[in-house]
């Protein structure tokens, strides 16, 4: 007789290594304090199919089990002797489920019977079963803290003796899919404002009257009433108003008028859009000089989902990088891999789309991972934010088989609240698709809208309106996503090959906004579109209309293709096992049209939809921050300084998180974050090639530098921009637009991540001063375009990175990421910073000065400072053009950017590639010893040339060298000052205090296992 | 020339520097979907090798390679119920060859076609999480064993390559499937230290691996696979440390170590080739 629940449970057979519960166990003594005991995993699988005993029996012995591990256990959940308490995670309904998905696809193989894949048959679980009888709320902590998250998780624990209580979600069985109308007419300001609040619109009361006017409107009750619709706005038309309008997709704040007032100084001056007026026409006024230049690479800026510079005539350079703070905030896994696979999508659906992924970077801060104090109400502690984010950045990259080049990891106790969660992509796009321009959107009335990829569900749903505002113990389980990286795998593998048979006229993804978002961005190319939400197809039944259309449900593409091309497309579809979805056509009407079985569920006019929001007006008002120079006692030996400082949280290895994320996979990367014999040197700047077949390459590197906004936050912003410039120079790349028509591309993303910087007298008093931060940061921005001639092409604002919880608010400090890439003409030509050969001699490029304001030496005593590192472009951009003078005669052998704990931590990682030491005198200053060995002033290289090159070397850079000594073969460093030893230490010690520092010992990794 | 087909699709990741590999070597490279030989559209037999690339095939959920190896297995393409892996054991019974790398070789390994003592390929090892719990990216080098007699490791002493696993470790079940790997050589490539000895010790042997074994043949020499990854070292810059072996020797070779495996089967093939019949024509699948 056939069953149709049935249950599989796979543990492992006696004697083999089990080190998922032997984590468990070190876990929970090491983070949560409790013992307990042995743990053991088993894997479970419910599987709701009708399969005879024998059928289930084969499934779960040849499928499922691996004949040397495993033992299998049918249809019953029980325990070994031994172990008196349990642990089951599972998922909550409709939480995505890619091992279920996995074995489903496993079940129809065997059975060699077609079995729909898309309705879940077979649910995967973990059961921990735990030696101590340990009570019930320590089993709680474990499942919460360690093991699962509250919001996707179904967790079950207690005595074994009592019996192991199973859990089998049944997703569905929710609301019908009716469509409410919401009257909006006779509510007074504070009802359109609740009314905004309970709903998540997350719109203001301005925004909120201008879309009661709009229905109000005699013009739009005429148009509802032909076209059949309710006087009143129906819930879909006020979620698509709000997805729309939300500051997420819309940067209301970046677009808003700012009246800005210098307190200091006294001058007044309105700024007319920050983004117009610092991003964009900078752009454009760089653009210009270079096309001036016979430099016309500049392809795609600002308007697409990545923005596009060409690399030779035959292709182009895709580039995107975003943030993910908020979902990762709440579930920091599944925050970071939808937020790099959705940041995979952007280049990928950037023009026609289906451009090759050819790396990934990404940037985090968070806070300190050694928190020990109480924790806010819903609150993550900032440990378990740092490894779910590192797992599902490892997950997103890896399964994606797209390398993780490049990153940085920055702490900060602010950051405790909301993380910031960076995702970088960079992907390569021939110029042309089947004789297409790859680059241009082009849709006309009557085109196809596709949906392609994943299907939809409840996850997701007000993403974009709910990053939109600060998070607070409140927030909506329905906002997390979970990612599946294999989902889209085969979406991106069709995609490639659908754009280069010509098969797609064009395509954008499904983020934020979902459908909502990529079909009315898309209806605004055409002029309109009709969409038959009936034929979207659900995880599950149980969505009302308006869900269906906002749901940010994963990995799932909008493709527009031309009705002749329908059948060869869907066919591809099928050989590839990708669902497509026609649900709909583009229009020329200039109406969002959207249906539900042929009945209308919203009618919006898209001139109103894109342009109908009202404009902000902002104040700002900048005050100097009071600052002094703080009373630091001088020593004579800074070796023991030097040793805390590679060992601080800031500065030390971050390997055992490197060693994570595939760095190599499609055999390109020629610079990688760790280099040298020892493969622990760090890089400054990643360099992939393009492919097999040329050596011309991209350098990637990132500027980050948030605690110098402390100071100033101008000086924070242009200190981040040349930060990540001269990780590029470093690696052997070049500025653009030297001479006529060399063809350097940069491609350039700005990524601003701020507090709420609206004010309010009561809820956020000192929105001026953040907004004034901001205003500086933008000013820096600009200026240092316009020095380097380096354009920006595409970038994000994340607006309100605010956690709010019992009364306490934790909000980040500003922070601007900049993400550079530049065209490296030779990869073979590329510099790394490690030391190369004894006897080679060691400059500093670049002027030092009294900056050690904001210093990780201050931050040694707890002081801030005073004097914050300040970039001249004009010198700068001077010695740029030499260190690549330099280089084009191959005169630099090892070049390494002076960054974190300035020349002595430089001098300390250049050493760590193979083992070479260093001989340094200092030169006489007037500057004092702590400021020559710490100060992190802008602008400078710590460079080695060959002794035969030194001539030429010194005559190439002037003044602009220092010559402070050699390399050595005896693995000691040692730095004199005025006859004195300041800084003696052999480089393995230094190199051990680096690698055993807090970031890899946080992640389990000892030091025995990482120095060799 | 050399026809080479290697399979993409439901989650692989390695094609291109796979086809690139060959492609230096001086071979013909096809990337073919899987679903396109399962659907009968491309012929193994027209080929001279079958390469599994690595991945994730699947997303790796139920074990690395599981569900692609039971789709192999199990899935039964056309009316006469055959399955690929029949068409597998034909195409090695045809004396031609199998190459897997990384989730390719745990493909290999979960159907049994490596090590295969027995010959009837079912599984007599398996390949499981490391013992660090974790995924690595590092690079590692390996020892060939002198007993082993594949002609892809022909000539190749030691082998400089990178690692990018969670789930290497190869596990053997009882000391006679040992014994008889051992004596017959089937452990063709071995972790080795500083020094070029194997060695158990991390990281040097990255995933605990038994035998400290990187990589496996079967008894015929004609399947190969192994964990670390020779299509990622194609070229010298792969290398983390080759900026300073470049000052050191700026005559050196620009080509990668992994290379030569590649260059070995490509010669052999050729050679093989031109003793024997002519290469059958082609299905044009680019």
């Amino acid at each position: 007789m056939e069953n149709t629940t049935h249950t599989i449970q796979l543990t492992l057979k006696p004697g083999q290594h089990d080190g998922d519960g032997q984590r468990v166990a070190e876990a929970a003594a090491r983070h949560l304090g409790l013992a307990t005991g042995r743990v053991r995993s088993a894997a479970l699988y419910t599987v709701r199919y009708p399969l005879t005993e024998t059928q289930l029996s084969d499934f779960a012995t040849r499928c499922l089990a691996d004949p040397v591990l495993h033992d299998v256990r049918l249809n019953e959940v029980t325990a070994a002797p031994g172990f008196a308490t349990y642990i089951l995670v599972a998922r909550r309904p409709g939480v995505t489920d890619d091992e279920g998905t996995s074995a489903q696809n496993a079940l129809a193989d065997i059975l060699n019977e077609p079995l729909d894949v898309h309705t879940q048959h077979i649910f995967s679980k973990k059961l921990y079963l735990l030696e101590n009888d340990l009570p019930e709320t320590d089993l709680r902590r474990i499942a919460e803290e360690l093991l699962g998250n509250k919001l996707i998780n179904w967790l079950e624990v207690g005595r074994v003796a009592d019996g192991i209580r199973d859990y089998t979600p049944r997703p569905g069985g929710g609301a019908e899919a009716i469509t409410e109308v919401i009257s909006l007419t006779g509510r007074t300001d504070a009802e359109l404002v609740q009314l905004s609040k309970e709903n998540i619109y997350a719109l203001n009361l301005e925004e909120m009257r201008a879309v009661r006017d709009y229905f109000a409107a005699a013009e739009t009750q005429a148009e509802r009433k032909a076209a059949g619709l309710p006087v009143d706005p129906t819930d879909c038309e006020l979620e698509i108003i709000a997805q729309t309008w939300s500051e997420h997709c819309k940067h209301k704040e970046f677009s808003a008028l700012i009246n800005y007032k210098d307190l200091e100084t006294g001058e007044e001056k309105q700024v007319d859009s920050l983004f117009k007026t610092y991003i964009k026409d900078a752009t454009s006024e760089v653009d210009r000089q270079l096309r001036a230049n016979g430099n016309d690479w500049l392809i795609k800026v600002f308007s697409d989902n990545a923005g596009a510079v060409r690399i030779n005539p035959g292709s182009l350079f895709v580039w995107k990088v975003e943030t993910h703070n908020s979902p990762s905030a709440i579930d920091p896994y599944g925050g970071a891999i939808t937020g790099i696979l959705g940041n995979n999508r952007d280049p990928l659906a950037t023009g026609i789309g289906g451009a090759r992924l050819l790396f990934n970077t990404n940037v985090l801060c968070f806070g300190n991972p050694e928190f020990h104090g109480q924790l806010l109400t819903g609150q993550l502690h900032p440990r378990r934010i740092l490894e779910g984010v590192r797992k599902g950045i490892e997950d997103g990259g890896n399964k994606s088989g797209v390398p993780t080049v490049n990153g940085a990891i920055v702490f900060d106790d602010r950051y405790a609240g909301k993380p910031l969660v960076y995702c970088g992509t960079g992907a390569v796009m021939p110029m042309q698709f089947a004789g297409l321009d790859s680059w241009e959107k082009k849709i006309d009335a009557g085109d196809r809208i596709i949906m392609a990829g994943g299907r939809v569900g409840k996850d997701g749903i007000h993403g974009a309106t709910f990053s939109s505002i600060e998070l607070d113990e409140t927030a909506p389980a329905t906002a997390v996503q979970i990612g599946s990286p294999i989902t889209q795998k085969l979406a991106m593998d069709f995609l490639m090959l659908a754009a280069r048979r010509g098969l797609l006229k064009c395509s954008t993804d499904n983020g934020a906004g979902g459908l909502s978002s990529s079909v009315g961005e898309l209806a605004g190319i055409s002029g309109g579109a009709v969409v038959e939400l009936e034929r979207v197809p659900l995880k599950y039944p149980g969505l009302r209309p308006w869900e269906i259309f906002v749901s940010e449900s994963q990995e799932r593409f909008t493709l527009v293709v031309e009705p002749g091309k329908m059948a060869e497309i869907t066919a591809l579809g099928q050989e590839m096992e990708v669902e497509l979805t026609d649900i709909g056509h583009f229009t020329s009407d200039g109406f969002l049209d959207v249906r539900f079985d042929g009945a209308p569920v919203a009618r919006l006019n898209m001139h109103f939809l894109h342009d109908g929001v009202p404009r902000k007006i902002l104040e700002a008002e900048w005050t100097k921050p009071t600052a002094a120079e703080p009373q630091v006692p001088a020593e004579t030996d800074y070796t023991e300084t030097l040793l805390k400082l590679l060992g601080s949280l800031n500065i030390c290895s971050r390997e055992s998180v490197i060693r994570q994320y595939d760095h190599e996979v499609k055999g390109r990367t020629i610079v990688k974050p760790l280099m040298g014999a020892t493969g622990q040197a760090p890089q400054d700047a990643a360099v992939v090639r393009f492919n097999f077949e040329s050596w011309e390459g991209v350098a990637v590197s990132n500027g980050i530098i948030p605690r110098y906004g402390d100071l100033d936050a101008y000086d924070m912003s242009a200190g981040s921009f040349d930060e990540a410039v001269r990780q590029i120079i470093a690696v052997g790349g070049k500025l653009p637009n030297l001479t006529p028509g060399d063809g350097i591309f940069w491609s350039v993303n700005d990524n601003f991540c701020v507090p709420d910087s609206v004010y309010d007298p009561v809820s956020n008093p000192d929105g001026k001063q953040k907004l004034a931060k901001l205003v500086r940061m933008c000013e820096a921005l600009r200026d240092a375009t316009a020095a380097y001639c380096i354009p920006l092409t595409s970038g994000k604002d994340s607006m309100k990175n605010d956690f709010k919880a019992d009364g306490v608010k934790i909000s980040v400090p500003p922070t601007v990421l900049y993400s550079m890439t530049a065209k490296m003409q030779d990869v073979r030509r590329a510099v790394t910073s490690d030391f190369k050969q004894a006897d080679d001699v060691v400059y500093l490029l670049g002027e030092t000065h009294d900056e050690l304001g904001g210093s990780e030496f201050y931050n040694l005593f707890g002081e801030l400072g005073a004097n914050v590192p300040k970039v001249d472009f004009e010198k700068a951009k001077a010695l740029y053009n030499l260190v690549g003078q330099a280089n084009d005669q191959n005169l630099i052998q090892s070049c390494h950017d002076l960054s974190d704990g300035g020349l002595a931590v430089a001098l300390a990682e250049t050493t760590f590639g193979y083992g070479y030491g260093a001989d340094i005198e200092l030169p006489e200053t007037d500057l004092s010893l702590a400021t020559q060995l710490f100060s992190e002033s802008h602008s400078r290289f710590l460079a080695t040339v060959a002794p035969e090159d030194v001539v030429a070397f010194e005559q190439l850079l002037g003044d602009r060298a220092t010559r402070l000594g050699r390399v050595t073969l005896d693995g000691q460093l040692t730095v004199r000052h005025a006859g004195q030893t300041v800084i003696s230490a052999n480089t393995a010690t230094l190199r051990a205090a680096w690698t055993n520092g807090p970031v890899n010992k946080l992640l389990g990794v000892s030091s025995s296992t990482l120095s060799h | 020339m050399v026809h080479a087909l290697i399979l993409t699709g439901f989650g692989i990741n390695c094609e291109e520097e796979f086809a690139a590999a060959y492609r230096l070597a001086g071979a013909e490279a096809t990337i073919v979907h899987l679903n396109q030989v399962l659907h009968g559209q491309v012929s193994i037999h027209d080929f001279d090798i079958l390469n599994f690339p690595g991945g994730f095939s699947f997303g790796d959920d139920l074990g690395s390679g599981v569900v692609l190896a039971n789709k192999l297995r199990y899935r039964q393409n056309g009316p006469d119920g055959r399955t690929l892996l029949d068409d597998i054991k034909q195409f090695i019974a045809d004396g031609k060859f199998v190459f897997g790398i990384c989730n390719g070789f745990q493909v290999l390994v979960k159907l049994g076609l490596l090590p295969n003592i027995s010959g009837d390929v079912t599984p007599e090892v398996t390949l499981t999480h490391n013992a660090s719990g974790r995924y690595e990216d590092r690079w590692v080098t390996l020892r060939v064993n002198p007993v082993s007699h594949t002609p892809f490791l022909k000539g190749i002493d030691t082998l400089e390559v990178p690692v990018r696993h969670g789930e290497g470790r190869l596990v053997i079940p009882d000391a006679a499937t040992q014994a008889a790997i051992e004596s017959a050589g089937l452990n063709c490539l071995t972790y080795a230290d500083f020094d070029g000895g194997p060695t158990d010790v991390y990281p040097f042997n990255p995933n605990g691996a038994a035998l400290n074994c990187a990589g496996l043949t079967d008894p015929t020499g004609q399947v190969f696979g192994l964990m670390p990854h020779p299509e990622a070292f194609l070229s010298a810059y792969n290398h983390p440390d080759w900026a300073r072996r470049r000052r050191q020797n700026p005559a050196a070779s620009e080509e990668g170590d992994g290379l030569k495996i590649f260059k070995n089967i490509v010669a052999h093939i050729a050679q093989k080739n031109t003793v024997t019949a002519p290469a059958v024509q082609l299905a044009n699948q680019n």
